[in-house]
């Protein structure tokens, strides 16, 4: 861990570009770092590239075989599984895009604030983590998910809140790391504001700890996200998403299988690049990840 | 180091009762109540009044908290909304279910993962390491829905081995459960083994680090010697409250994978009962499950204590 004081925009430019050069030197983390990019711009540019209708069915062209026309077949309404393999990303994307920053964010400054602060509040704080954290995360997004309905505008904040609660406590253990210092003290000395102390003093040192939990946040996210369409309790049909179309496909797996391996391997290739691309982060900023339990 | 237990016990207890209080807010906050999903038309009216009236749902809510959460203390659970049966009852055997499948997967799981993670350990960034490592990474992220698909698409559809549902019922013992119980087994194993070897891996290569470890190859110890009498013990302690944490997080992994396999478990259960907003089962079954979170933690941190010297004898010291 480095410590950054208030210096130039360009020394911190400086650093992110070799901190991303050291990823991208690493085998890991180059085809990770490739396979996150790729899905991302292919969330991007897919509705303007799919061969097909995404909600076209055909009753003509149910459960046909992988063809020229169809490059990976089509489902049991007639519709194209490649169209939908190439969509089914986007939904998951974009909630887990907007609620990573959010959940890293408001945690973090909770873990970072309650760590400064410390005494009698903090340990209260940690008994109420400590509790939610005991409930399986299904329970508790199903709960909300079932009171507040399906869309995106509940599933957003859903996931930002509860992935927000586990970053409180790495940020108050990686805040612990460095409140004792002599440069924190001295900022108390000086009469500095808490507010001035955590940006100035404990944010620049706390930030590596955050990137890396964001990244892997991010993975646990998506996994949450896409277990719960195959659930039944993400998105709605006919959106197409990997986790629904896996569900739905899964009762025609013992004769028309390429319903389910088009977006088993495109869900797969997605969690395993930012896993991957988390793993070279660590490394090259010096944090070891697999310390921490999962939770 | 009583009071240290007490002190664990004590947290535990106080973990447990915010837990109830959060459950109990949660679902307080969902719309409508049992009388509504019992009586579901003909919920308005005199009807309604009256249900509730019997059910006690008129009464200010810290008082209903209070009734509900003596008589969970006591092992009465409530009566389930969209019928007679006691709630015990319908659990008891689902909870069963539950940790069977728990317990053949942690039988396999923890020491296949101790094994893997002293190998890659000691063999840091050689192609055994690289290998198993990149393969836990996969295992431990991809969503169990995926992985079980997989297996059941290969051993179940392809191969022909093994069955890839389970049609057993809730209520049969423990012996008819197999071969169904394999897959969804093997699915909760690997992910298992890949969290609690990325533990055990990384604790091992600190441990070996360590200075006295220095010290006994410079005193010419044999290295297998070193490995088993002087790092092995101290880097397998922190490895149990690990394997603690990690039976917590598959908790909601079970439910998954319980779903997938038609495995009829508690998890099964709780989604049932979200979807027919069975509350009182509900309440339920988060209640049993945070328990079991606070029980599984709690003997954890005995364990590491009884097996730790240095905790051990922490009053002897003092004293």
């Amino acid at each position: 861990m480095t410590v950054t004081s208030a210096s130039p925009q360009n020394t911190r430019l400086m650093r992110t570009l070799s901190v991303l050069r050291d990823v991208v030197s690493r085998p890991s983390g180059a085809i990770g770092l490739f396979l996150v990019v790729f899905h991302v711009v292919l969330a991007l540019v897919s509705p303007w590239i799919v061969p097909y209708d995404y909600k076209a069915m055909n009753s003509a062209m149910m459960l046909t075989g992988p063809e020229a026309t169809h490059w990976l077949g089509t489902d049991h309404l007639g519709r194209d599984v490649f169209t939908r393999v190439l969509l089914g990303g986007r939904e998951a994307l974009l909630v887990t895009g907007i609620a990573t920053p959010i959940a890293v964010t408001w945690g973090g400054f909770v873990g970072i604030l309650f760590g400064l602060i410390g005494g009698r509040i903090d340990e209260v704080l940690m008994r109420v983590v400590d509790a939610f954290l005991s409930l399986p995360w299904i329970l508790k997004m199903l709960v909300l998910i079932v009171t507040f309905g399906t869309g995106i505008e509940v599933l957003i904040p859903t996931l930002a809140f509860f992935y927000g609660i586990p970053v409180i406590r790495i940020a108050r253990a990686a805040t612990h790391d460095v409140v004792a210092r002599d440069f924190v003290s001295a900022a108390r000395a000086r009469g500095h504001s808490r507010m001035t102390i955590i940006r100035h003093e404990l944010l620049p040192n706390v930030l590596d700890t955050l990137m890396v939990e964001g990244a892997m946040r991010w993975s646990w996210m998506l996994l949450a996200f896409s277990s719960l369409s195959f659930l039944g309790f993400g998105v709605s049909p006919p959106t197409p998403d990997w986790g629904l179309m896996i569900a739905d496909a899964r009762g025609f797996m013992s004769f028309a299988p390429w319903g389910v391996l088009g977006p088993v391997i495109a869900l797969s290739s997605l969690i395993i690049g930012i896993n991957l691309t988390a793993d070279a982060l660590a490394k090259a900023l010096g944090i070891d990840r697999a310390q921490k339990a999962p939770v | 180091m009583l009071a240290m237990l007490l002190r664990r016990l004590f947290l535990g207890l106080v973990t447990v009762w915010i837990v109830s209080m959060i459950i109990f807010a949660g679902v307080e906050m969902l719309p409508g109540d049992s009388c509504t999903a019992f009586l579901e038309r003909e919920a308005k009216g005199k009807l309604l009044e009256n249900c509730r009236e019997a059910q006690g749902l008129n009464r200010p809510a810290a008082e209903r908290y209070f009734d509900w959460a003596t008589s969970a203390a006591r092992g009465d659970l409530g009566i389930s909304a969209n019928g007679e049966k006691s709630i015990a009852e319908l659990v008891g055997d689902r909870l069963g279910n539950s940790l069977l499948l728990a317990a053949c997967s942690l039988a396999l799981g923890v020491p296949l993962a101790i094994f893997l993670g002293v190998v890659t350990g000691l063999w840091r960034d050689r192609p055994v390491d690289l290998a198993v490592s990149t393969l836990a990474i996969f295992a431990m992220t991809i969503p169990e829905f995926v992985s079980a698909t997989v297996l059941i698409l290969v051993f179940s559809v392809w191969l022909g081995w093994l069955p890839g549902i389970v049609l057993t019922s809730a209520s049969a013992p423990a012996s008819e459960f197999f071969p169904e119980i394999i897959l969804p087994v093997l699915v909760l194993t690997m992910v298992m083994t890949a969290h609690i070897l990325r533990m055990v891996r990384s604790s091992v290569i600190e441990v070996m680090a360590g200075d006295y470890i220095q010290m006994a190859t410079l005193k010419g110890v044999p290295y297998w010697r070193i490995v088993f009498r002087h790092a092995l013990p101290n880097a397998l302690l922190p490895a149990i409250n690990v394997v603690a944490l990690t039976i917590a997080w598959l908790l909601g992994g079970v439910v998954v994978i319980e779903v997938v396999f038609n495995y009829p478990g508690l998890g099964r259960m709780m989604i049932d009962a979200i979807s027919d907003r069975d509350l009182p089962v509900v309440q339920a079954i988060a209640l049993i499950v945070a328990t079991v979170y606070v029980c599984v933690n709690l003997s954890a941190d005995i364990l590491t204590m009884f097996a730790n010297p240095r905790l051990r004898t922490l009053h002897m010291r003092r004293g």
